[in-house]
């Protein structure tokens, strides 16, 4: 009874040690994270609802696709992974650690054979003599040897880097550890939006799922500008932001200049710019009128969708309005306003009517020339919010596999024996890694070996 | 744009040495050989020079930034990685013949971006305004190229591998005699891989820093984002493959040329067939 319950864990054991686990899980990590790429992804499309047919959907949600990467068997892919790697370093390191404590000293005859490096000179003095040249020898080309007896045979060792054979294990730790950054940020953790007005304030910003989550803080929007290349695209867009505690400003967070790539960290939240908008709420646009015959010009101000009747009777509508033109109308730019103008008894005309280029507004050959003077509606700036008390463990995992990568890679542990008997002496090479590296390092210590008078 | 033209010459550079190339398989003339290696070489001090370039233009043209924020440009960068390794491999190991098997990949690079893409320089949106674009895409991008070297040392494996299993006769003469022996095109593999794994773990980290600067989350499982960690797992399967029996020699051939193929995809599949946060998309005319 006994001996198969201890076989039953031994197998469970093995099972969770084995490489061929290890295949399977990263081969079927990269598999399964395909549908996450090919599916969309959280909130459905409803174009991507209506396509697909209803058993599909159902299906499909039933097995998590919609949210893989946080499904349950993603999820449990995950943790026997992280399983596979502790036992396997559980059962390796051991292992690898008696071989860095405990050295070879001795070499066997199997293992004169199995190294190609090798080398031999004849020695004539006493062993006593051997020796002290020999380890001197070695200390000055390699490093200090561990002398040691054996039959009859001094056998002197000696060895460079043996701890890079514990790079692999760093990056087996890198992984737990972002790991462990991934689930801190995820518990605690979290990411939001907020739009701030010009000139308003806020002290709550919107969570994933539409709660509003409180800042203990208050961020003001002083002030929000956007600069556009000579092609109509944004440039830079920059919010000065000012951080109040007690509705007083916090010295140093004071008209922070905020854009994109560039953003505010207060008290571990942080502020990033991603979007802007202009709050058209309640806005004023302003119209001036002047009369192609001379004249007094009439000033009107009117809200977008709004008319306006001016004094001779003609209705003046504003249709839309926008800070800047230019992908609506190439060549120009600015602020500009499209609006709708019926004059007395005749069929209304649209059109749109600019800020900056008023002799374009001139020439069109109407008896009233319009011109555009902007408005008044304040710009809005939208702001990525993130708090993740666990990013720094990330970046500690991540800077671990790196340095861990390296070791694992581009170092390794190399071995020299020198094995003296009588009236001869041979030399061994072995390198953990990048043998061909060794081997050069080798024939430029054995050629001075093979040059030594003893 | 003088750029464009030199980057026309190092693409009819490449042309040539991959020719040249060929016919070194063929006829097995070292002199071939060395005109195939030198002719890449100039290529590449050509391409160079243009890269060059192409970065002060922009910066006449005001729009100053390094020539890597769009596809053109990536893909121009990537064919110039492929090649800078190929010199490594060749002066390194001095296995001339493998440039028959890389240098196709740079030249289908630099004929595609030449031929069939927009070569104009453009302003960075907001977005792309970052130093960790210059780290994020050359760790990314020399982790391709070794990748895209792996790979074609991993069909060398494989044809050798079928020929010199089902005729054991193709051993003693043949094209074969050309190709390194099945133990060197594995070590090859291994260590270009070893180059590559690093380089793209870089890429994959910086990404994740730039991402958690620029908008707080280093991680979204946006598709590209996820195809790079595909690749990943299917490098790391090759890393492990060695260790285990039954998967080493061909098994992990097979993992070195899917893994490649995983990257193009991450590189190109998943802009033009995924929808995403990252701007290679727009380049294609
Ligand atoms: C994606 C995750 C993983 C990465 C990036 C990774 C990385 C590596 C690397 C770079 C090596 C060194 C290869 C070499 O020396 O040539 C290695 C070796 C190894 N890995 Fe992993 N590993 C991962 C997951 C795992 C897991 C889950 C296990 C658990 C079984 C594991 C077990 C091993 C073992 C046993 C070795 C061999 C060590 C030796 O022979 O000295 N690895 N791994």
């Amino acid at each position: 009874m006994a001996t198969t319950e201890r076989s039953f864990v031994e197998t469970v054991w093995d099972f969770f040690c084995s490489l061929k686990l290890t295949l399977f899980l990263l081969i079927s990590l990269a598999l399964t994270s395909i549908i996450g790429t090919v599916l969309p992804q959280g909130q459905l499309p409803p174009e991507y609802v209506a396509q697909i047919s209803p058993t599909k959907l159902q299906i499909y949600t039933k097995l998590g696709f919609f949210d893989m990467y946080h499904s349950w068997w993603f999820i449990s892919l995950l943790y026997i992974f992280s399983l596979n790697l502790v036992s396997c370093s559980i059962k390796r390191l051991p292992h690898v650690f008696k071989f860095v404590s405990e050295p070879t000293l001795v070499l066997s005859e199997s293992a004169r054979n199995a190294y190609s490096l090798r080398r031999e000179i004849a020695v004539s003095g006493p062993m006593e003599k051997c020796r002290e040249s020999l380890a001197a020898f070695l200390g000055a080309e390699f490093s200090s040897p561990v002398v040691t007896e054996h039959n009859g045979e001094l056998h002197l060792f000696s060895q460079k880097s043996a701890w890079s054979r514990l790079g692999v294990y760093v990056v087996h730790l890198s992984i737990l550890v972002i790991f462990v950054g991934a689930i801190i940020g995820s518990l605690s953790g979290y990411k939001g939006f907020v739009s701030i007005v010009e000139g308003t304030s806020i002290n709550t910003v919107e969570g994933r799922n539409g709660n509003q989550i409180p800042l203990g803080f208050e961020v003001l929007c002083e002030k929000f500008s956007v600069d556009f290349y000579a092609t109509g695209a944004p440039k830079e867009f920059r919010s000065i932001l000012t951080v109040l505690e007690n509705g007083k400003p916090v010295p140093g967070y004071s008209q922070v200049k905020v854009i994109v790539n560039h953003p505010l960290t207060y008290k571990g939240i942080t502020f990033y710019q991603s979007s802007y908008g202009q709050a058209s709420e309640g806005s004023e646009h302003y119209i001036t009128v002047t009369p192609r015959s001379g004249g007094a010009p009439e000033k009107i101000a009117v809200h977008e969708g709004a008319a306006v009747t001016l004094s001779d009777g003609t209705m003046v509508k504003l249709l839309e309005a926008t800070q800047e033109v230019r992908q609506f109308a190439p060549g120009f730019s600015g602020p500009a306003a499209r609006v709708e103008v019926t004059r007395k008894g005749a069929t209304p005309q649209t059109f749109i009517i600019f800020k900056d280029f008023p002799e374009m507004n001139a020439q069109r050959g109407d008896a009233l020339i319009f011109g555009y003077d902007g408005t008044n509606a304040r710009m809005y700036t939208g702001l990525q919010v993130a708090k993740d008390p666990g990013v720094w463990v990330v970046w500690l995992g991540c800077t671990l596999m790196v340095i861990g990568l390296y070791i694992a890679f581009f170092m390794s542990h190399k071995r020299i024996w020198l094995v003296i008997s009588k009236g001869h002496a041979r030399i061994y090479g072995n390198a953990s890694k990048n043998q061909a590296a060794f081997e050069m390092q080798f024939d430029a210590i054995a050629a001075k070996f093979q040059q030594l008078k003893i | 744009m003088t750029s464009s033209m030199f980057f026309n010459v190092a693409t009819f550079a490449y042309l040539i040495s991959m020719i040249v190339f060929f016919a070194f398989l063929a006829g097995k003339n070292k002199t071939v050989g060395l005109a195939g290696s030198l002719i890449a070489y100039a290529g590449l001090a050509v391409h160079t020079l243009a890269i060059g370039l192409r970065w002060k233009e922009s910066y006449d043209m005001g729009v100053g930034h390094a020539p890597m924020s769009n596809l053109y440009e990536s893909i121009v960068f990537f064919a110039w990685t492929i090649v800078l390794l190929f010199a490594y491999i060749d002066l390194k190991y001095k296995y001339r013949i493998i440039g028959a098997f890389v240098i196709p990949f740079a030249l289908l690079g630099m004929a595609w971006a030449q031929l069939g893409m927009n070569t104009g320089i453009e302003p960075l949106v907001p977005a792309l305004q970052s130093n960790w674009l210059l780290y994020h895409v050359i760790t990314c991008f020399l982790g391709y190229a070794a990748f895209a070297v792996a790979c074609g040392i991993s069909i060398m494996y494989l044809i050798k591998a079928a020929l010199e299993g089902n005729d054991s006769s193709a051993q003693a003469g043949g094209l074969m005699s050309m190709f390194p022996p099945l133990k060197v095109l594995d070590d090859l593999n291994y260590r270009a891989i070893m180059i590559g794994f690093p380089l793209l773990t870089l890429g994959i980290i910086t990404g994740a820093a730039w991402a958690n600067y620029a908008w707080g989350t280093y991680w979204s499982w946006d598709p590209k984002e996820t195809w790079s960690l595909i690749v990943w797992f299917v490098y790391a399967a090759f890393l492990h493959a060695r260790f285990t029996r039954g998967w080493v020699g061909k098994r992990a051939a097979w993992l070195s040329v899917i893994g490649f193929a995983a990257t193009i995809f991450c590189y190109l599949g998943v802009n033009l067939f995924l929808s995403g946060l990252h701007s290679y998309g727009g380049g294609a005319k």
